[in-house]
């Protein structure tokens, strides 16, 4: 029966599961933090007002340009294809045989960093353009008005969308397999290689998949909720007008 | 007595949309200067190019001496001298009442986090704001967050405040503590522009009256003059309508 099945799979082969299980975790979990800095740095490079003339407007103009063609061409194509292309593109290109650990969190990096990039764009442009005024009639410049006051904000309002694209990289690192990544879905692949029991294999891999994406999903749930910050705030008492108050150390 | 800023044939359009056409006015040091006019006359184009918020289409803007408009001048040094009050108060929301009033000070002047506390704290006192410095924007009513905005622009320690319209998105009960704030200021020294439906505050705390018109300065002078004895028509129009409103 297949149930029995299971178990007994699970049993014989639970330290490939598990460390499939793992591979695939870090490989979204790295890929998601990269690929969220990618789109921060170039999400802050295509807010840059370009000015009307000069070497600094052709510039500006240029690698935006570049930046657009990056992000059609990752947001435009599947991973799995990403995934052929760069890995043997590369041994073909330097002949150099990429370590497949290395590929995939690199391939994962930029492709999740073309998404990145367009909900940081959205990030920053829904922030109120009294926020940027502000900053700017205090005297910064565009790095310091990001870096001080805009991604601050931008962060919080995209910790969803890019809790999505966590849980996301966890299901399409599977694409991976393709290049023979020891994650989760090769692993399963090579278990029911051997045991030629399909069906109770992958509803384990199933299983170990939906574990792993519930679980990030309810400790995001739980971030956001924390990032919301205190509902209340204490008044500073008289006497801390004499007592200097603490300085935040938080920049 | 010095003069500050200079504003010279200054023009503003958007598109084809003439704002600001030929501008001349100036600031003195010391000086508080009102700026007056109905709804769309270009008040607020007006104080936001001489911050550059906008870019002026054509004209001077000379501060100390110096032609701010020219491609080789700092821009972020210049706007340090002037402190912008928005109408909209405009308060860092990720930061907390004393960040607001110092993130500026440490990351812009670079001065050191005590001093910018200190000074933080003596215009949120200033304001009234001190026992307030733990709190989120979110968490004050307008009155104090225009307070709050006071006090970040004072801790610049600017040579000019710019007010747009400071009081207009607030609650009538809240309008007297920030009047009462700026009225202090004035008498503090502090130069001060002034964007005000506030006719009272225009007439009794500012040294100059500017009315504005249609994107023109219409009639200049002391209050005085420019309530008492207006000599343009339009300007006679402008404070009949208004005056009439507020009674
Ligand atoms: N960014 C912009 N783009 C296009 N037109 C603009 C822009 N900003 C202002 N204007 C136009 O310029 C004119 C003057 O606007 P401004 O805000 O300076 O008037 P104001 O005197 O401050 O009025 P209010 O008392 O309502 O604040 C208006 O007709 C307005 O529609
Ligand atoms: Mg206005």
């Amino acid at each position: 029966m297949s149930f029995d099945w299971i178990i007994k799979i699970f049993t014989e082969n639970w330290p490939m599961f598990i460390r499939g299980a793992g591979i695939t975790l870090l490989i979204a979990l790295i890929g998601t933090i990269i690929g969220a800095m990618i789109g921060l740095i170039i999400g802050v490079i295509r807010t840059i007002p370009i000015p009307e003339k000069g070497m600094k407007r052709a510039l500006l103009k240029f690698i935006n340009a570049i930046l657009s063609i990056y992000i059609e061409i990752f947001r435009g194509t599947p991973m799995i294809v990403q995934a052929m292309v760069i890995y043997y593109g590369m041994a073909i290109a330097f002949g150099i045989d990429m370590d497949r650990l290395l590929a995939a969190f690199f391939i994962v990096s930029i492709n999740t960093g073309a998404y990145m990039s367009e909900i940081v764009r959205g990030g920053i442009l829904s922030i109120d353009k009294g926020q940027f005024e502000a900053a700017h009639a205090i005297g910064m410049n565009h790095l310091q008005t990001m870096t001080n006051v805009v991604l601050p904000q931008v962060l919080r309002n995209i910790l969803p969308a890019t809790g999505n694209e966590f849980v996301i990289n966890i299901k399409d690192t599977s694409v991976l397999n393709v290049i023979s990544v020891s994650e989760l879905f090769f692993a399963t692949k090579s278990i029911a290689g051997n045991n030629f029991k399909y069906f109770e294999s992958f509803f384990i891999a199933s299983v170990i998949y939906l574990i792993m994406t519930f679980t990030v999903t309810r400790i995001l749930r739980y971030l956001e909720r924390k990032l919301e910050g205190p509902e209340n705030y204490n008044l500073a008492g008289n006497q801390m007008q004499v007592d200097t108050p603490k300085i935040p150390s938080n920049h | 007595m010095e003069t500050m800023i200079t504003v010279q044939h200054l023009s503003k359009s958007f598109g084809t949309h003439e704002v600001l056409k030929d501008i001349n006015f100036s600031v003195k040091k010391g000086e508080v200067v009102s700026i007056i006019g109905s709804s769309g006359s270009g008040k607020s184009t007006l104080l936001r190019c001489i911050n550059l918020l906008e870019k002026p289409t054509g004209g001077e803007i000379i501060y100390k001496g110096e032609n701010i408009l020219d491609d080789k001048h700092n821009v972020n040094q210049y706007r340090t001298k002037l402190g912008m009050v928005f109408q909209q108060f405009n308060l860092f929301n990720n930061h907390d009442v004393l960040n607001n009033c110092m993130v500026g000070q440490v990351k812009v002047l670079k001065r050191s986090k005590e001093e910018a506390q200190k000074l933080a704290m003596k215009y949120l006192k200033v304001v009234g704001m001190d026992q307030y410095i733990h709190a989120k924007p979110k968490h004050l009513s307008g009155g104090q967050k225009q307070r709050v905005a006071i006090a970040r622009a004072l801790c610049m320690e600017p040579d000019v405040m710019l007010f747009d319209e400071p009081t207009s998105a607030l609650d009538p009960e809240m309008v007297g503590e920030v009047l009462k704030v700026m009225k202090e200021l004035a008498e503090s020294g502090l130069t001060m522009l002034v964007v005000t439906h506030e006719m009272e505050f225009a007439r009794e705390v500012s040294d100059r009256v500017v009315f504005m018109d249609k994107g023109v300065i219409a009639e200049e002078g002391i209050p005085e003059q420019i309530f008492n004895h207006p000599t343009q028509e339009r300007t006679r129009e402008f404070l009949k309508r208004t005056l009439k409103q507020n009674i």
